[in-house]
């Protein structure tokens, strides 16, 4: 198929489509309402549903009906909406369901702006709603990635019966970028789910339910969790390493924010700094020993992103504070340039990759 | 090749477009591209704009902050990005709107008053833009005029392709304008 010119948003509803979704329960909010749009027209075509939901809560609440069904299903949102949806996400969780959810991050906290932002990171890695549970969460930085995050996105969370976040932000999502669809699935020819709720005719039934009332299957359910949570980390991670071998300073970040980073690279390679980028495609679960090799050499680490510092603490507790690792970030809306990346690397430099 | 662009005006003159004409003409050739807008309630009414990238290599960020070409529609575009282009980068201004000197000597500047044009020309103000984006083309060469002209039908809607003819009058128009 020949590449089409195409906005973020626009473009991880097709994907989803492509990957076999039928069905999407959302609200809108910018900057991601362009993806309920294009699902709203292109879903029916498909024979799928497409439900604006009365609020977040109860969109939420759908994917989980869905997904106990054995749907294929999906929501999306923007950071204040994806707040929302974060009980349904815990029990959904839980429950043990696969699901996608989108959010495409803008400026916080509170309403905040409807601008690009990254200040959800901890609440995507870190649980968000309430209990032990860990959603396996992807970074695309491009529009082609986005695409092709979606499938595995819902491979995953079929994989590990777990709801995976693809966590964008507003650029992302506004942005167009030549891209390229794989293949339409066929929903029918995905793997069975014989968990699903989807009548118990000559069997036993089966119960989606995130509800135990003893202490003590409620801790082994718990220990089952981290199980899998173990699992994605041994088989799932994947990154990104630009230049990073001969690297004396390795920024770090996703999504858009490790675009403007690329960028800097390169500026900084033109003036003879030895400058890399190491990009975590997964945030969780956390590329660990990717992110020790990509620094082995780093006399400094530099990471950059729309928050006033969420994914550092990432980083220096999986560089096991080996390495000095540096700050820069925008909030708000507020959005890195490529001149002032720049000049923090010259900076660091000029400091020998010290610690200021 | 890269050429990093900022097209700025007020909301109905075409930015968006001129912007995406530009991508598409772009991808028509093979290069790498990005397009993003500025969003939000800025775009009633106030000013709209949006980056382009065209490129023979991966685009790094299709975030720009120094464009090597800066479009201005209108007089709040030069005010706000003036300051941003490359040294020795393009201005090209919409002079029927824009009735200020810009303040940058190191710029090669164009001033064209294409709203007048396209209407004593084309009696369509609406393809002022096309004469901008001609232009651009005949100046720098990132693009060639038949991919501009071959995007047109990426960008209209096939009812508006009936258009197609005058749009690309108005882009020979940009062309001869700025070889004179």
């Amino acid at each position: 198929m020949a590449k089409v010119l195409m906005k973020g948003n626009e473009a991880l509803g097709e994907a989803a489509i492509r990957a076999g979704c039928r069905f999407f329960f959302g609200y809108p909010i910018t900057p991601q309402s362009e993806l309920p749009h294009y699902l709203a027209k292109r879903l029916p075509e498909v024979g799928g549903v497409f439900l604006q939901a009365e609020s977040e809560v109860a969109a939420i609440n759908m994917v989980y009906g869905a997904a106990g069904a054995g749907a294929r299903v999906m929501t999306s949102s923007s950071s204040p909406g994806v707040s929302l949806k974060m009980e349904g996400i815990s029990y959904i969780a839980g429950a043990e369901l696969p699901c996608v959810i989108v959010n495409m991050q803008r400026g916080g906290p509170g309403l905040g702006s409807i601008q690009p932002g990254q200040a959800d990171y901890f609440q995507a890695v870190k649980g968000g709603g309430h209990g032990d549970y860990r959603l396996l969460v992807l970074a695309p930085a491009s529009i082609q990635e986005m695409v092709d995050l979606m499938g595995l996105a819902f491979a995953l969370a079929d994989k590990y019966r777990n709801p995976v976040m693809i966590l964008g932000d507003g650029t992302l999502g506004q942005m167009m970028e030549p891209v390229e669809f794989p293949e339409m699935l066929d929903p029918e020819k995905l793997p069975q789910k014989p968990w699903a709720a989807q009548g118990a005719k000559g069997r036993e039934p089966n119960i989606i339910n995130s509800l135990y009332l003893n202490p003590l299957e409620l801790e082994d359910h718990n220990l089952k969790l981290q199980a899998k949570y173990t699992q994605m980390a041994a088989e799932e991670t994947r990154s990104e390493s630009y230049y990073t071998d001969d690297a004396d300073i390795v920024l770090v970040g996703y999504g858009s924010s490790a675009r403007v980073c690329k960028a800097a690279v390169d500026q900084a390679r033109q003036q003879g700094i030895k400058a890399g980028l190491f990009r975590p495609i997964t945030l969780f679960p956390f590329p660990k020993a990717e992110i020790q090799a990509a620094c082995r050499q780093a006399k400094a680490v530099l990471t950059v992103e729309m928050s006033m510092g969420q994914l550092v603490e990432d980083v220096r507790y999986n560089l096991e504070f080996r390495v000095p690792v540096h700050f820069y970030g925008r909030a708000g809306g507020m959005v890195p340039t490529t001149r002032a990346v720049v000049s923090k690397i010259t900076e660091l430099v000029q400091e020998g990759g010290r610690s200021a | 090749m890269l050429q990093e662009i900022i097209l700025a005006g007020f909301g109905g003159q075409g930015v968006m477009s001129m912007g995406q004409l530009l991508a598409y003409a772009g991808m028509e050739e093979n290069k790498q591209v990005s397009w993003i807008p500025s969003y939000g309630p800025e775009m009633r009414g106030g000013t709209a704009n949006c980056s382009v990238t065209l490129s023979d290599t991966p685009v790094s960020s299709p975030l720009i902050d120094e464009p090597d070409t800066l479009f201005v529609l209108n007089r709040p575009s030069l005010e706000k990005f003036e300051g941003s282009v490359k040294p020795g980068g393009l201005l090209l201004l919409n002079s029927s709107l824009v009735k200020v000197e810009p303040q940058r000597t190191d710029l090669r500047v164009l001033k064209l008053p294409v709203d007048n044009l396209a209407q004593e020309k084309f009696g369509n103000s609406r393809v002022a833009n096309m004469i901008l984006v001609g232009a651009f083309v005949a100046v720098t060469g990132a693009v060639s005029l038949d991919s501009v002209v071959g995007a047109l039908k990426k960008v209209l809607p096939e009812h508006r392709h009936k258009l197609i003819p005058l749009n690309r009058q108005a882009l020979e128009l940009g062309v001869e304008l700025a070889q004179s």
